[in-house]
């Protein structure tokens, strides 16, 4: 019998640096960014973003542009052109951007972005919510009743490519994710042409219990190491 | 600006209708309401992936991986268990979650509720408020009777940008308790310390008063919350 644990696997999972990975993203990428206030940001590759590519004119897909984050940074730098996510108030800068026309934003409720992101992986192009029926975030959307309520007809998402945040990658590129660090990280690996992800730490094949994996190798292309948290 | 203990007192009296169960608090008054649950048999969900939400850490023991959907350092219960934000919203949308408790800008007396925006400004943050309404069993709305101006909250019909259309099943301010029954506002309880003619005056709604309907002594209660 073979002994498959001395078996070496192999995947099409690249392990590049920060920057080898960056140089992937094409120019005025509609680009999916992870993270939920501070937490589950991919900073290391968005640093290498700002700091060894020209790119601009993105299309940010993220929940909002959280003050202090290189995603924040990379909106001042003046690269992003249009922001799809939930929630801009928190940062003065994106709402004067907003005013002075120097940003387009488009607005989601939080669990219609999430829900987007999932289908937008799973090879669903739209979906019924009855999130936002009768407000005016559902105008110019379609609407339908089922079973005696209104529900709103919203598109999936997807996108070029996924900058995401995981804790630890096992050299077949299986994640998972740590505490609330999760958020809209796994959703948007799904639904990306090129998913890059950003790990705390890289260990061996079957270190990982397969119980406990989130995002199976399948839904990932690059894997670069990065720091500790930044804000940790 | 609102005395604290009015808003402790609103708080306090929400967490009254919540016995057990999973319920979602929002940011402002309701956040307050964790202080005044039974410990141990109402669980907390936050939008950002945590069902089972703790008290807050001490300094030392904050981990920025850990956060609430304030974006405020938490902790764990031993029940917990952490979750995406598909997952997260699946809970609300699909109907498993008791209760939620949420502020409001204005509310109809048929439930109809405005939380989000202020016309004629930038409407440029929703986050989970629409889904948590949308979802949720049961909206109970914990909010001073008047905004600061002093102009009714409590509305005939919502003039602000609505977050959900007939939500909203129990309102509690500092004077009052309304409940909303086969689309009719209730008045279910009221302090001792307002007459019935002044509470009249400052809710620009029109309601009737519930067969259960009971007045309470607030001082009583306001003495005894922290």
């Amino acid at each position: 019998m073979n002994d498959v644990r001395k078996e070496i696997i192999k995947t099409n999972v690249k392990f590049l640096s920060a920057e080898e990975a960056v140089s992937k993203i094409p120019n005025k990428a509609r680009m999916m960014v992870g993270g939920f206030g501070r937490t589950g940001i991919p900073e290391k590759l968005l640093e290498a973003v700002i700091e060894t590519t020209d790119l601009d004119g993105f299309t940010i897909i993220s929940n909002n542009i959280s003050e202090g984050s290189n995603l924040h940074h990379l909106f001042m730098g003046g690269r992003i052109k249009k922001a799809i996510g939930t929630y801009y108030t928190t940062s003065k800068e994106v709402v004067k951007a907003y005013r002075e026309n120097r940003i387009e934003i488009e607005l989601l409720p939080q669990g219609t972005l999430s829900e987007a992101l999932r289908l937008g992986g799973s090879g669903i192009p739209a979906f019924y919510t009855p999130t936002s029926a009768g407000t005016e975030l559902a105008n110019n959307k379609e609407s339908r009743v089922f079973n005696g309520r209104e529900y709103v007809l919203e598109e999936s998402l997807t996108a070029e490519v996924a900058l995401i945040k995981a804790y630890k990658a096992d050299k077949a590129g299986n994640l998972i994710y740590r505490k609330s660090a999760r958020n809209f990280n796994p959703l948007m690996a799904m639904a990306a042409d090129i998913t890059i992800v950003e790990v705390d730490e890289i260990v061996e094949v079957g270190k990982l219990d397969p119980e406990e994996i989130i995002t199976p190798f399948i839904f990932v292309d690059v894997v670069v190491k990065g720091g500790d948290t930044v804000n940790g | 600006m609102v005395d604290i203990s009015i808003k402790r007192y609103i708080a306090w009296r929400a967490a009254q209708e919540l016995q057990t169960g999973v319920v979602n608090l929002g940011i402002g008054i309701p956040t307050m309401v964790a202080d005044y649950l039974p410990r141990g048999k109402v669980t907390l969900h936050s939008e950002n992936g945590i069902l089972g939400v703790g008290p807050s850490p001490a300094p030392e023991e904050e981990d920025p991986d850990l956060i609430n959907a304030g974006k405020a350092p938490v902790t764990i219960q031993p029940h917990s268990s952490f979750f995406d934000s598909s997952l997260s919203f699946a809970m609300m949308r699909g109907g498993h979650l008791d209760a939620t408790v949420i502020g409001a800008l204005q509310v109809a007396q048929n439930g109809d509720i405005a939380s989000w925006a202020i016309p004629g400004k930038d409407v440029l943050g929703v986050g989970g408020a629409m889904d948590l309404v949308a979802g949720a069993k049961r909206v109970i709305v914990a909010t001073t009777h008047v905004t600061p101006k002093g102009e009714a909250k409590i509305l005939p019909k919502c003039t602000y940008p609505l977050t959900a259309t007939k939500r909203v099943d129990t309102i509690i301010t500092e004077y009052a308790v309304f409940k909303i029954r086969q689309g009719k506002l209730m008045l279910v309880e009221k302090i001792d310390e307002i007459s019935f003619e002044d509470l009249l005056t400052i809710t620009g709604a029109s309601y009737q008063i519930a067969e259960d309907f009971r007045t309470v002594v607030r001082e009583q209660a306001m003495l005894e919350l922290v």
